[in-house]
């Protein structure tokens, strides 16, 4: 009776969590005319008319290509740096390691609006404006530390007896990082890429403040179909269940080691 | 090759870890580093190998100093106590892995992997991944990886304080084979007097970071140099009684007289301790000139084959050591019985002063 009871609750939980989404993908695959002329629990005239039109209007389909581009740049990056530094704090003591990792939580403390200006200012200054890096690099200032983060708890979760075998046995250090110690904390690394993807993807401030068209992400774009004419519902669906695929892709990946990177690798 | 230690000191931070250590190894010796837990051995090791860098000191290698050469350059191997592997690799390339780093040909690595494997049992798992042994099987993986490579020292680590029973003394006996066939200087480190004696060789007996004797293990054991040194060397702990002589008569706890014959014929009237291995207490007399100790039970612990009986003699805690399964009941009035050929005598300093013979010893 209990266990019935449970699945019931979980059914009615997920119903919830699911309906903003069936109507999003509803109205997708409807037309506008369609859309503002009635209410339909499910697509009469079923129609791929908004995807057609994403996947065959540059202006469209480039906005995914940005975004995923600046992306995966701040992803490499961010590992790139996070990487030794993680190893640093997790494995040495030094004048202030712990005061310096608790500041690097406090970037993230600050909301993206505080930085939109200055990052605005400097990157037009260097000609920075509308590019690519220009985001991704926007992106390191909350990506890296918690990358970090989740990475110092993965490492420190690896005795520091395997460093020193490595060492006895000959490994110099980059190929015992590299060789040994990266393939131990591998669901860390996934964990983090995965954070640093769905912070960088989802994130619309900076990428809209510092882009103008050609860098500019499908998030950003999406505010174009509010115009004169009214709003594009249909085509706004469309754009909003392909920007979904990327993210629900990415969590399939890491979805065995996800509660970890949320504990930050401390579990 | 031979290792020293000259004057070797250890500080973290305020806290003293190594005090002035000088010790030498030579080539092909075994040595025990024996010592309660925190008494310094693993930090020992770790300087040893050049893991740590002494506060001061020096370390040299064949008269060479390598105080601050850097581990990946010094031909050592290290055992931990933890069984230590790399998990993402499987048992050959676990094994392989120092050979790698070398400049040695595939078919020699391949050659001294199975070789090594073979000696230690693990033919049958190199495929594996290290998380697929038991723990076990995981120490001898370890174990294999430190001799693959033919190293000037090698290093164990309390290796086998992690297994059960039946294990440790099977792999303990393995590893005196394994020991006798290298040129290695091998340094063992331990908790267990017992173990000690076993691996025999030469020893070193540490407590809080100081080298308190060292020689060949028999040795040592026979004539501990001081009250510590007794204590660290007997498992389990060593019973003082304090005593005196007067006019050549011998009392010691509750007015016991200690007939001086033997080693302690020669002793002055003073203040003495009395020691004695809690395997030559007995519950039952087992000769004439045995002294008896009465004491009162507090607690009798079965272990295996043996009965270990706390006894309480003028405020002063005995331990028994009896073969066999006994029950004692606690609170119970008992005898000890002791042949004083078997008393090690200390000063009231610590210092040795009389020890029994080994020959007199044997065989009570």
């Amino acid at each position: 009776m209990k266990g019935k009871k449970k699945i019931v609750g979980l059914v009615i939980y997920f119903i919830l969590l699911v309906i903003p989404i069936y109507w999003m993908l509803n109205m997708s695959l409807r037309s506008n005319a369609d859309i503002l002329a009635s209410f339909a629990l499910y697509p009469k005239d079923i129609t791929f008319m908004n995807y057609m039109k994403i996947f065959t209007d540059s202006s469209w389909y480039m906005g995914y290509v940005n975004a995923m581009i600046y992306v995966v740049m701040n992803t490499l990056i961010s590992l790139t740096v996070a990487l030794p530094a993680a190893y640093a704090f997790s494995r040495y003591q030094f004048v202030g390691d712990k005061q310096m990792f608790f500041w690097l939580l406090t970037n993230r403390m600050a909301p993206a609006a505080v930085f939109a200006l200055p990052f605005f200012q400097l990157y037009s200054t260097i000609g920075l404006l509308d590019t690519h890096i220009a985001v991704a690099l926007a992106h390191c200032l909350f990506n890296v530390p918690l990358a970090v983060w989740i990475l110092e708890g993965f490492m420190s979760g690896v005795p520091r007896e395997i460093d020193e075998t490595a060492f006895i046995d000959g490994y110099g250090f980059p190929r015992f990082f590299i060789t040994i110690f990266i393939p131990l904390i591998r669901a860390g690394v996934g964990v983090t890429a995965f954070f640093c993807f769905m912070f960088s993807w989802v994130e619309l401030l900076l990428a809209r403040t510092l882009t103008v068209t050609e860098a500019k992400p499908i998030s950003a774009i999406m505010t174009r179909t509010i115009s004169a004419t009214g709003l594009d519902y249909g085509l706004l669906a469309a754009a909003g269940i392909l920007t979904i695929v990327p993210g629900a892709m990415v969590i399939w990946f890491v979805r065995n080691h996800m509660a970890k990177g949320f504990a930050l690798g401390r579990v | 090759m031979s290792l020293s230690l000259e004057g070797i000191t250890k500080k973290v931070g305020r806290e003293i870890h190594i005090d002035n250590v000088n010790l030498s190894f030579e080539a092909g010796s075994r040595n025990v580093l024996l010592g309660r837990t925190l008494a310094g051995k693993t930090s020992l090791l770790r300087l040893m190998a050049g893991l740590d860098r002494p506060t001061s000191g020096r370390v040299l290698a064949n008269g060479e100093d390598v105080t601050g050469k850097s581990v990946r350059k010094r031909s050592i191997a290290m055992v931990y106590q933890q069984f230590i592997n790399y998990p993402s690799l499987t048992i050959y390339n676990n094994i392989a892995s120092p050979l790698k780093t070398a400049r040695i040909t595939k078919a020699e690595i391949d050659r001294r992997v199975r070789a090594t494997a073979e000696m230690l049992h693990i033919e049958g798992f190199l495929d594996r991944l290290p998380s697929e042994l038991s723990g076990g099987q995981q120490q001898r993986v370890a174990i294999a990886r430190a001799l693959v490579k033919e190293t000037d020292l090698l290093l164990l680590d309390e290796p086998l304080v992690n297994l059960d029973y039946k294990l440790r003394e099977e792999l303990r006996a393995e590893l005196q084979d394994i020991f006798e066939a290298r040129q290695a200087i091998v340094v063992y480190t331990t908790t267990e007097s017992t173990e000690a004696l076993m691996l025999g060789g030469n020893i070193v007996v540490v407590d809080e970071g100081r080298v308190l004797q060292t020689g060949p293990t028999p040795e040592v054991y026979h004539h501990p140099a001081t009250t510590k040194v007794a204590e660290v060397f007997s498992d389990p702990p060593i019973n003082f009684l304090k005593g005196t002589v007067r006019d050549g008569t011998g009392r010691m706890g509750r007015n016991i007289v200690l007939p001086l014959n033997k080693h302690m014929q020669s002793l002055t009237d003073g203040d003495f301790i009395f020691g004695v291995r809690a395997n030559h207490l007995f519950v039952s007399r087992r000769s004439k000139e045995d002294v008896e100790i009465p004491a009162k039970v507090e607690l009798t612990e079965i272990n295996g084959s043996e009965t270990f009986i706390h006894a309480n003699h003028n405020e002063i805690q005995l331990v028994v050591q009896e073969n066999g399964v006994r029950s004692v009941r606690i609170g119970v009035e008992i005898a000890i019985y002791v042949n004083p050929s078997c008393f090690f005598v200390y000063d009231e300093a610590g210092a040795l002063v009389a020890s029994p013979s080994p020959e007199d010893v044997r065989g009570l």
